[in-house]
This record gives structure tokens, sequence and C-alpha cells, in this order.
């Protein structure tokens, strides 16, 4: 009896699927229209970066309440890094970001090669931060400013010993405060660490786009997971465009 | 009433991907974008060596909202995406603002007046 059940739902199924109206192959049944499904996966992309944005926000009011303890021990972390790779960075990312949109653009005009060249774009300038970071995270270890059993505090109780601290003319903190540089570069390197998952994860995908892109997949008017891709590549910029200024720029006047 | 204008559209946009509900923004626009953020970081750069007292995190905070709002804007679209999306944006972005203040005006205000 069941058998028949499904036979005849079959059937109706089949008598059904010639009225079904006229879509374009990557419409989803369950979306009425592609408006439909776009703007549904777009929204859903929006939620999916709000939630980064909550979980960064977390990072972000750790660092605003023990700046604002140990704003001495902050000020002296900061002087270690080197603004001239902190720049260079930002503007690393932000073009990283420019050929990003010039790449959904590409896919929006069905330009398989501007996609491409785009997104290859993308992928280098991306390697191309990690790298400048990966230069900036090896003087920290160098230099024993990786919090841990190995932590120095030599550069803040004696920063005449230290070219960076010299350069500054930072004053000898008290051991309390000297200790507390070790939170600085916690957050500096939770902050920028995350940052820097985010990156690792977006060239991973960036890449599997580089393969599909070179088969045509986005240049046929399905755009959405280049479009989304997008949103996320210019999140990770916005994180970028915050811990710059916070992390690097903090009182690098006299 | 719409209808004229929409018809506009699907010319000017013939070979578009997705059909007309799609808004292309234009390369020039990414161009200037990209510029004026570029700009924006020198300018951060430039504003963190001089001497302002209070006002140096203030300022580099305001640039860098200045940028975000840019790329939020124009790259991720939002200037020319759904009423939608725009509320889910600014809801997020309110959240967001809600649970920072909150935090800090406890951790601020804990030592009140022992100082």
């Amino acid at each position: 009896m069941s058998d028949s059940t499904v036979a005849v739902s079959n059937a109706q199924a089949a008598h059904e699927h010639p009225e079904h109206p006229e879509h374009p192959p990557y419409q989803r049944h369950h979306f009425e229209t592609m408006e439909q499904q776009v703007d549904a996966t777009g929204f859903a992309m929006w939620l999916f970066l709000l939630t980064e944005i909550m979980f960064f926000g977390g990072l972000f009011t750790a660092y605003l309440i023990y700046r604002n303890w140990y704003y001495p021990a902050f000020v002296a972390g900061s002087h270690q890094l080197s603004i001239l790779w902190g720049t260079l960075n930002t503007g690393v990312l932000i073009t990283s970001s420019f050929t990003m949109a010039m790449g959904v653009w590409c896919a929006e005009t069905r330009r398989k090669a501007g996609l491409v060249l785009c997104l290859v774009l993308t992928f280098l300038l991306g390697l191309a931060f990690l790298g400048i970071k990966t230069i900036e995270y090896s003087e920290k270890i160098e230099k024993h400013h990786v919090p841990g059993f190995h932590y120095s505090l030599k550069s803040f109780t004696d920063p005449d010993s230290d070219p960076e601290a010299k350069a500054y003319g930072d004053k000898p903190l008290p051991l309390d405060m000297a200790r507390h540089t070790e939170m600085y570069f916690g957050l500096y390197f939770a902050m920028t660490g995350m940052h820097a998952l985010h990156m690792i994860i977006g060239i991973a995908i960036l890449s599997f786009m580089i393969v599909r892109a070179q088969a045509g997949a986005y240049t046929t008017g399905h755009i959405t997971f280049v479009e989304n891709f997008g949103l996320y590549w210019h999140f990770v910029d916005i994180i970028w465009i915050f811990l710059f200024p916070l992390l690097y720029l903090i009182s690098r006047h006299g | 009433m719409s209808a004229p204008h929409q018809h506009q559209h699907e010319q000017e946009n013939g070979h578009a991907a997705h059909d007309e509900h799609m808004h292309i923004v234009p390369p020039r626009i990414y161009v200037i974008v990209g510029t004026v953020l570029l700009i924006f970081t020198a300018i951060t750069v430039w504003a963190s060596f001089l001497e302002l007292g209070v006002f140096n995190p203030i300022i580099a905070l305001f640039i860098a909202c200045v940028k975000a709002t840019i790329v939020v804007l124009f790259f991720m679209h939002v200037k020319y995406s759904s009423r939608l999306t725009k509320l889910t944006v600014g809801a997020g972005i309110f959240t967001f603002l809600t649970l920072i203040a909150m935090t800090l005006a406890d951790y601020f205000t804990r030592a009140w007046g022992r100082w």
C-alpha cells in the first residue's frame, strides 16, 4: 500500500515537473526567485560576520580594559613594534581588499581572465601580509617578548639596552609595571594571531576559488560565492584597520 | 511606475549576472575608495607622531571608524544593498557598541572615588 502511495506521488511529481517555472540551473528549489536566494545568502553571510564582530569584540574589550589599567606598559610595549612594517602591512591589506572588490566586479560582468587575475593578486597580497607578519613575529621571538616562561623584561626595566626603546627615550618602568608589558604582548599575539588565522583561512579559500574561476565557475551569472567571500575578506581588512592604530600607534610622540 | 527605470537598468547591464535586481558598483568607485583608504592610513600614522594628549587615541579611532565605514558602504556594497542588509549591519554595530559601552562603564567605575 505504501508502495502504491509512493508510486502515485512520484507520478504526480513527474507530471508537475514540466509545469515548474523556468529558472537558472543554480537556483535552489526552496527559493521562489533568484532574487530571494541572493538576498537570503547575503543575509546569512552578514549574520556570520556579526558573530565574528562579537568574537573580535571580546578581544577589543579586553584590550581596552587592560590598556586603561596598565597604560605605561602598553606605551612601552607598542614602542617595540615597527611602525614601518605595520604601515606597509596596512597598505598591503587595503590593496588586497581593492583587488578583491575588482574581482567581484569582474565576476558580475563575466570577465573570466580579469577575475582570475584579481583573485591571484589578492592571494599574493594575502601571502605578502603573512610574510611581513612572520618577520615581525620573529623579531619578538628573538627579543623574548613572547609571553611565557622565557619572557624578558630587560627592554622595559633597562630601556637603554634596547635600540627601539632607546629611540623613543623610554624611561625605565618599575618592575610591577614592566611585568604588565607581558599582558600587552599577550593581547598583541592573541589579536594579530587570530587575525592572521582568518587570513590563512581566506588564502586557502582563495586558492580553491582560483582553480574554480579558471574552470569558469563564477562567470556564468552565479557569483554568490565570490560575492560572499569578498564580504569575508573585507571584514578581515576592517579588523586590521582597528588593530593597526590600537597596537602600533599608542603614543608614538616624544 | 518604476517599470521604465527598471527597463533602462536592465539594458545598461544587459550581460550582467543575476538579472536586474543586482547593482554593479563601477571600478571607478573602487579606485577612489582604495586611494582614500591609503590616504587615511598615511594621515593616521602622521597624526600619531603629534603631541595631542587625550586626543591621540580619539583621532586614531575616529580615522579607523571612517575607514571601516567606507569599506562597509562601498567595498561591501551596503550602500547599494537591500534594507534588510542595512538593518542587519546597523543592528549588529548597535549591539556591539552597547556591549562594549556597558562593559567599559563597569570596569572604568569600579574604583570610583577611591583615588
